[in-house]
């Protein structure tokens, strides 16, 4: 048992399956004798060889393709894209192929495979180092979209990832990369990826969220306390698919239900959750939906995001 | 059997090491010893500038910043063979082309420091502003150069890669693009041997980078990039070709990264120490110093007073750059589009209220 932090709890994830099952492989920009750069597969390439651990040229539709082709031929590569801002170029080979080769090939040609990318604002970096777009990825059929906000969780969700016969998209909050440390036994129990985490009980309010957010939701459940109010708060964790009925079980017992997320709003995962919502818990519901978002604006450089990155 | 193509890359340089001469063919700024002063002072400036720029952010008063050390003859070499109307597209570290262009130090100083206004900057209003998205520019500079082709217009599209940044297909499909269309482009490689972590090596285990231009139907080069004389020669002799509508070409500068990838990085764990030592010997001001003073262009008087008038203008910079108020909320809805939709209307009144209340 160590007390880690999330991103020392990837690390320790991608160790275990490297080490249990030879078929895993990590690959990406830097992710070799650097480790990465925010230290994700630290010391990593030293312990398995530049063959399980591989530094690739620079080239993000290269990477996903490849990815996509050892996966097919029975391998389980964990690729590595460095920011969510770069993972545009790998979209044509995730969208065309990666979540269609099962359907494509009635199951002949599967991509057991899974991308990490580092994602979110509040770290004060450059352009496009800060971008939360998981909604376009939670929009595509045939990839789910992984997203942990605890140490324990990120290590329990990447195993099933990488364990998982489909492709998955997992996203790590960086913000939180390192804002506090958990006991994570490291015995390669995985979570599942399709279930909500019920953080804290309440009776008054649901709130919701994922990713950092997870962060300023437990403080404002705090806040509310302090004021007498009871809120429950729910971890999404898997924003495709969503866990609709523990959030709707949720909202039966308190009525009320506050979405938090740090991306835009406009057609974003927090509008699945609200239309899902309206769809099935209107008579549970004694208030309307709220949604706490960032603007439809572009991620401002770093001068203005606290603007618009709540935190 | 016949062999249908075969290829062979030029490597060019002037000036050596320890600056002499080198080779028969003299370029004609070997001999201009105004300009010469004239763009070993931007390259002076632009280490200036970049050392100052790295302290400012080791005490909390800029972001992330990448570093230009090492690379001022390249920069300063690339900026000073273009003209006024011709577009640059560059990726984030050639703050010497951009010296030479008129763009400001307090702009760059912005723009690291987290203000969009920054890449508003002065100089060329036509020219592109930083690109952090790898190789993405390269396309944009091909289709620049393309628009002056079909307008006729005598300019050329100026555009930097990495050696990183040439194992992406944007940048060979700009060097396709380019041969297709006879653009006039010139795509220079900016190899500085490392992308992040990654050693040159890694990228590709061709010989050479220019060869990608080749196989793409361009001439292609390789040159010393850490002299000043090659550099800017190639550049001019290259967009003379552009200009004359004959296409791009290639030219892969070699040079070395001297600094961390950006002030995010820390070399030390993956590069040896030794191998930036030994670099050092290689670097571009040095021998252009030793070139002027071996030709009694230059002396220690002048250099003192040199390294006074940088001293003296990066301050200036730097303060005209802290007293930048910060960007008003509103900012990040003005530019979103020419006529803000009315949801966005709405946010914007609400994001304005909310900063007005703390
Ligand atoms: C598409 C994309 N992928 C990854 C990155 C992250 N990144 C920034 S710079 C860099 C290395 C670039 O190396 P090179 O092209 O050699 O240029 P250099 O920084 O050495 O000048 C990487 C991987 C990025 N900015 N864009
Ligand atoms: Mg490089």
């Amino acid at each position: 048992m160590a007390n880690i932090t999330l991103v020392e709890a990837v690390s320790l994830a991608l160790a275990y399956e490297l080490e249990n099952d030879k078929d895993v492989v990590v690959l990406g920009e830097d992710v070799g004798i650097n480790g990465g750069v925010f230290r994700a597969t630290a010391g990593l390439a030293q312990k398995f060889g530049e063959d399980r651990v591989i530094d690739t040229p620079l080239a993000e539709a290269m990477i996903a393709g490849l990815t996509i082709g050892m996966a097919t031929q029975g391998m389980r590569p964990v690729a590595e894209a460095q920011f969510m801002g770069f993972i545009y170029p790998m979209i044509e080979q995730i969208v065309c192929h990666a979540a269609r080769f099962r359907n494509r090939t009635r199951g002949r040609l599967t991509c057991p495979l899974v991308i990490r990318a580092p994602f979110g604002g509040g770290i004060h970096a450059p352009e496009h180092h800060s971008e939360s777009v998981e909604a376009i990825f939670a929009h595509i059929p045939g990839i789910r979209v992984v997203i942990p906000s605890s140490p324990s969780r990120a290590y329990g969700l990447l195993l099933a990832a990488i364990r998982d016969p489909d492709p998955v998209l997992f996203l790590e909050p960086k913000r939180i990369y390192r804002v506090n440390k958990e006991e994570v036994i490291d015995d390669g129990e995985e979570l599942p990826l399709d279930m909500c985490f019920e953080l804290r009980e309440g009776t008054d309010i649901t709130l919701v969220s994922w990713g950092s957010m997870v962060k300023e939701t437990l403080e404002a459940a705090d806040k509310l306390a302090q004021q007498g109010i009871s809120a429950e708060v729910i971890d999404v964790a898997t924003v495709s698919p969503i866990d609709m009925d523990t959030i709707l079980e949720s909202v039966k017992k308190t009525g009320r239900c506050v979405i938090i997320q740090e991306a835009a709003k406009h057609c974003s995962v927090i509008s699945e959750i609200a239309a899902n919502l309206a769809e099935d818990g209107l008579y549970s519901l004694m208030a309307p939906v709220k949604r706490v978002t960032g603007y439809d604006v572009i991620m401002p450089l770093f001068k203005l995001e606290k603007n618009t990155c709540l935190q | 059997m016949a062999t249908v193509a075969s290829f062979n890359v030029e490597y060019i340089q002037y000036l050596s090491p320890t600056g002499e001469l080198v080779g028969d063919k003299i370029p004609a700024i070997a001999k201009d010893y105004e300009q010469i002063k004239s763009l070993y002072e931007i390259m002076v400036m632009t280490r200036v500038f970049d050392a100052k720029a790295i302290s400012l952010q080791r005490t909390g008063k800029l972001g992330t910043y990448a570093s230009s050390l090492g690379h001022e003859a390249v920069h300063v070499g690339i900026g000073s063979a273009m003209k006024y109307e011709d577009v640059f597209a560059p990726m984030y570290r050639e703050y010497g082309v951009q010296f030479c262009r008129g763009v400001k130090m307090s702009e760059v100083l912005l723009y690291w420091g987290g203000d969009e206004r920054g890449s508003n900057f002065s100089g060329p209003p036509h020219d592109f502003p930083w690109c952090v998205p790898i190789a993405t520019q390269n396309t944009h500079a091909a289709g620049a150069a393309l628009s002056f082709k079909l307008r006729k217009e005598p300019r050329c599209a100026v555009t930097v890669i990495g050696d990183g940044g040439s194992s992406k297909g944007d940048f060979l499909e700009a060097i396709n693009a380019a041969s297709a269309f006879t653009l006039p482009l010139v795509m220079v490689i900016v190899n500085n041997g490392w992308a992040i972590s990654v050693p040159r090596k890694k990228q590709s285990s061709g010989q050479t980078l220019a060869q990608k231009g080749i196989a793409g139907g361009l001439p292609s080069i390789q040159v010393d990039g850490n002299d000043l004389f090659a550099v800017h020669n190639e550049v001019k002799v290259a967009l003379q070709r552009a200009r004359d509508g004959k296409g791009a070409t290639v030219i892969e500068a070699i040079t070395y990264r001297l600094s961390d990838h950006t002030t995010a990085d820390d070399a030390s764990r993956y590069r040896p120490d030794e191998e930036v030592e030994n670099a050092k010997k290689f670097e571009p001001i040095l021998r252009l110093r030793q070139y002027l003073m071996n030709n009694n262009q230059w002396s220690v008087q002048q250099e003192n007073k040199l390294m006074e008038d940088c001293a003296r203008k990066v301050e200036a910079a730097v303060k005209e750059y802290q007293n930048a108020p910060k960007p008003p909320v509103t900012d990040m809805f003005d530019y979103m589009f020419a006529k803000l939709p009315h949801d966005l209307a709405a946010q914007r009144k609400f994001a304005k209220e909310l900063d007005n209340n703390g």
